[in-house]
């Protein structure tokens, strides 16, 4: 927050869901209102939440791109929508009668900051997938390739790129956490993975904390998804894959991808809308094709044989099983004359 | 005569425009358009089956558990599967949760901001409205974003995460439910009725869904004057909302929350002109694309194909035309509610017209009856019993997913070759209630209850099509996908 002057977020909906402000209005421990409030943050407009409607919001976006109006954040959910034939109609912004993308475009020159919320407006997402005609892209990258909408070469007034926070939805804890480390300007390049993500969240793996980790550890793998097993070998998780640090923090009060019974699908990845059966496990003479990142096969391939022998009979059982069917812990016998009585 | 061009239509889930034609202070024709085209159904088209699961609930963020439902529905139909009883339960317990937090968003930060605004300053209630509901400042608001979150947790416990779940399948639900989780469950919901009790209605829920008709329910009103029920009845009365949006339609449902006995609302189709209530034929959909950017026959979803067009010259929205026996209908709680026969909401259309007093009244009382049937379901579940049937998913068939999102119908129709998708269409509750014009000319349903709004001198957002919009909470991002 610069001198007192309110940190001002503008956030628009492009080729989205609406899933990512769903998400983030679960932010904060009381609301996001007065979440933002404590920030200092003032929201422009956000077309699920202000009151300005209509030709109030044409202003508003006329000013801010003659510069009449300070833009700190510039937040994006949904992904760029520039068909048919790079026309943009399929998106022209209403009452306005340009498309989003050309006023996304003019916006982000105005802006501090640019954040991509969700895998759409970060890296293209489900609008972008295979088959889609919408000519959908994120906003400095299409999948994993550099470009987008603004080129390779964007940055924002404060000299950064995109800030891509990814996920189908993300958190609402890497939204907000995201604004937040903006408002308090605490955030450079350093802070940025190799695909402009913030670190602080892509340091991890949705793997890091999963609770099936004793099924993992002991190769016990589900057969089916409402088993408790691993579902690493049978049924395409990409947990050990996939940024994120989705079972360190809890969805929902407690739950996660993997506690709701179901695979990591590495939503935070690019292109992740290209995966083709995404339960099923591609593997090549027995072998999981997509191993944890930087293990060598080989290792894999002898721990899991070796943890594979060595895994306990109730782990074993558990695994194929949709709960509990056998308890940790020794079952209480007669007491033994021999053991130590002290 | 003149024109008015409205948008960016905001507090509506995603894009709309909406082109007015106003004559001596009234709105004498409208045109609805849903500016946002993404392309689903060419997305889904060669996927592998199951595939639907992951990409079907993104069309949606809003209505995400609503579209997974009616994805795995289809599947499910396709395959001839039969899901346990507590796979029923979970889907059950998860899409309340996530209808309520629907229709409470639309009452709390949706609707009742444009009460707060200061054209109503004169208004003696207006104090209290802005209070409550001043877009990002209100108590109300902020009161609910709390309990939301708290809401919410019955899908971190049911789905693992919300919105976008794998949770569930053609067979069931992936997640099996201990009895420290059903516990939890139900304290959540019996949070939620807390709230309902407290800050909506300030009396108990039996009380309120007892109420029979208008009448009674005013009296209640003046009885409990402090629930933000209450405040919306006395700004209700004040502005006459129930002469506001008014439209004389079929009013259809697909029957919502199955369980072994049968659906806790029923199906049907209601005409408000007849006061006749008769079965759903879905054969009879079509859909139209005469307004839309898109080239195609007329036809049944199961059959319809659809090529687009962004230059045709009579088209003025991206979404489709779908018609029940080559006629509109309206859909959503209300019509819900009416064709469950729920006494106090047909007695709010015995007139014959929808209009947007009912359709906040009906969006509410659903809510009140929606927690008893909640807790009914939370209390059913059966730890240790199977959640899930595993069956295969088949190589070659055909399936169709009808169900109720808190919207309205929601329709999934899909063919499978060799294992993959090779026909998807979708009409969602919004397609039906902002259909454009179809090739008679009949207008759809918003546009319908459009026609006589008043429109003040020099308006050029008018508050009372504001109203009549909001009323329909329409999710744009379905309507088209």
């Amino acid at each position: 927050m610069l001198a007192g002057k309110p940190f001002n977020i503008l956030w628009l909906q492009a080729g989205s869901c609406g899933g990512c402000t769903m998400s983030v209005l679960e932010a904060g421990s009381r609301n996001l209102f007065d979440e933002l409030q404590v920030l200092g943050a003032h929201l422009l407009w956000h077309p699920a939440l202000s009151e300005a409607t209509g030709r109030d919001v044409q202003d508003l976006l006329n000013d801010i791109i003659n510069g009449d109006v300070y833009l700190d954040a510039l937040c994006i959910e949904g992904a760029v929508m520039t068909g048919p034939k790079g026309s943009g109609k399929f998106q022209m912004v209403a009452g306005l009668g340009k498309p989003m993308a050309e006023v996304i475009r003019d916006l982000a020159a105005r802006a501090r900051y640019v954040v991509g919320i969700g895998t759409c407006a970060t890296y293209g997402g489900i609008p972008a997938a295979g088959g889609s005609i919408g000519e959908a892209t994120g906003l400095q990258y299409l999948d994993d390739s550099i470009g987008g909408l603004l080129g390779a070469d964007f940055v924002s007034s404060e000299g950064l790129p995109v800030i891509n926070i990814s996920g189908c939805a993300p958190h609402p804890g890497w939204i907000m956490e995201t604004i937040s480390v903006l408002t308090y300007g605490d955030f450079s390049a350093e802070d940025l993975d190799a695909l402009g993500r913030p670190r602080f969240i892509s340091n991890h793996l949705a793997h890091h904390g999963c609770d099936r980790n004793e099924f993992y550890e002991f190769k016990a793998s589900a057969a089916t998804l409402s088993d408790r097993g691993c579902l690493m070998e049978n049924l395409g998780c990409k947990a050990t894959q996939a940024s994120g640090d989705c079972n360190l923090r809890a969805w929902n009060g407690e739950g996660s991808c993997t506690k709701g019974g179901f695979s990591c699908i590495a939503c935070t990845a690019p292109a992740f809308q290209n995966i083709r059966n995404y339960h099923e496990t591609p593997k090549v003479a027995g072998i999981p094709v997509g191993l944890p990142v930087d293990m060598p096969k080989a290792w894999f391939v002898a721990l899991a044989a070796l943890s594979k022998s060595a895994t306990p009979e109730r782990v074993r059982r558990n695994a194929h099983a949709d709960h509990v069917v056998v308890p940790p812990g020794r079952v209480p016998g007669p007491r033994s004359d021999k053991g130590d009585k002290s | 005569m003149t024109r008015l061009l409205v948008g960016p239509f905001n507090r509506v889930e995603g894009d709309l425009e909406v082109n007015l034609q106003i004559d001596e202070g009234r709105v004498t024709e409208a045109w609805a358009n849903s500016p946002l085209y993404r392309g689903f159904e060419n997305i889904l088209q060669g996927r592998p089956a199951l595939d639907a699961l992951v990409i079907a609930p993104r069309i949606c963020g809003i209505c995400s558990v609503s579209q997974s439902l009616a994805a795995a529905t289809a599947l499910r139909h396709a395959a001839g599967i039969t899901m346990p009883e507590n796979g029923m339960l979970s889907a059950n317990i998860a899409h309340g949760a996530e209808n309520i937090a629907d229709h409470l968003t639309h009452f709390y930060l949706f609707f009742m901001p444009d009460f707060a605004r200061d054209i109503y300053a004169d208004q003696p209630w207006f104090a209290s409205i802005v209070d409550r509901f001043k877009a990002t400042v209100g108590t109300g608001a902020a009161q609910w974003l709390e309990q939301r979150r708290r809401l919410l947790h019955v899908l971190g416990i049911v789905a693992g995460k919300w919105p976008h779940s794998l949770a569930f399948q053609p067979g069931g639900s992936t997640k099996s439910i201990d009895k420290g989780e059903k516990i939890r469950l139900l304290s959540t919901v019996q949070d939620l009725r807390r709230f309902l009790e407290t800050n909506v209605f300030a009396d108990n829920l039996d009380a309120v869904t007892e109420l029979t008709n208008a009448d009674a329910l005013f009296a209640w009103a003046d009885n409990h004057p402090t629930g933000d029920f209450a405040q919306f009845l006395t700004v209700s009365r004040a502005c006459d909302l129930d002469t506001l949006g008014q439209v004389a339609l079929p009013l259809m449902s697909q029957g919502a929350y199955h369980n072994l006995e049968g659906s806790l609302f029923s199906r049907g189709v209601f005409d408000p002109a007849t006061g006749k209530r008769n079965s759903v034929n879905i054969d009879a959909f079509s859909e139209d694309l005469t307004s839309t950017w898109m080239q195609g026959a007329t036809a049944h979803p199961a059959n319809a194909t659809a090529h687009v067009d962004a230059d045709k010259d009579e088209a003025y929205s991206w979404c489709k035309a779908p018609r029940l026996n080559a006629q509109p209908v309206e859909v959503g709680a209300l019509a819900r509610q009416v064709v469950d026969g729920q006494a106090l909401i047909c007695d709010l259309v015995r007139a014959g017209k929808t209009h947007v007093q009912a359709r906040i009244v009906a969006r509410l009382i659903e809510t009140a009856r929606l927690v008893s049937a909640m807790e009914g379901w939370v209390k059913a579940l059966k730890p240790g019993m199977p959640f899930c049937e595993e069956k295969p998913m088949v190589k070659t068939g055909t399936g169709s997913g009808l169900i109720e999102a808190a919207r309205g119908s929601l329709g999934h129709w899909l063919a499978i070759k060799n294992g993959q998708l090779s026909h998807y269409q979708i009409i969602a509750p919004t397609t039906w209630n902002f259909s454009p014009r179809c090739a008679a000319g009949v207008a759809g349903p918003l546009e319908q209850a459009l026609v006589g709004t008043p429109v003040r001198a020099k308006e050029h957002d008018p508050i009372a099509v504001q109203h009549v919009v909001r009323s329909f909470d329409p999710c744009m991002v379905c309507t088209v996908h």
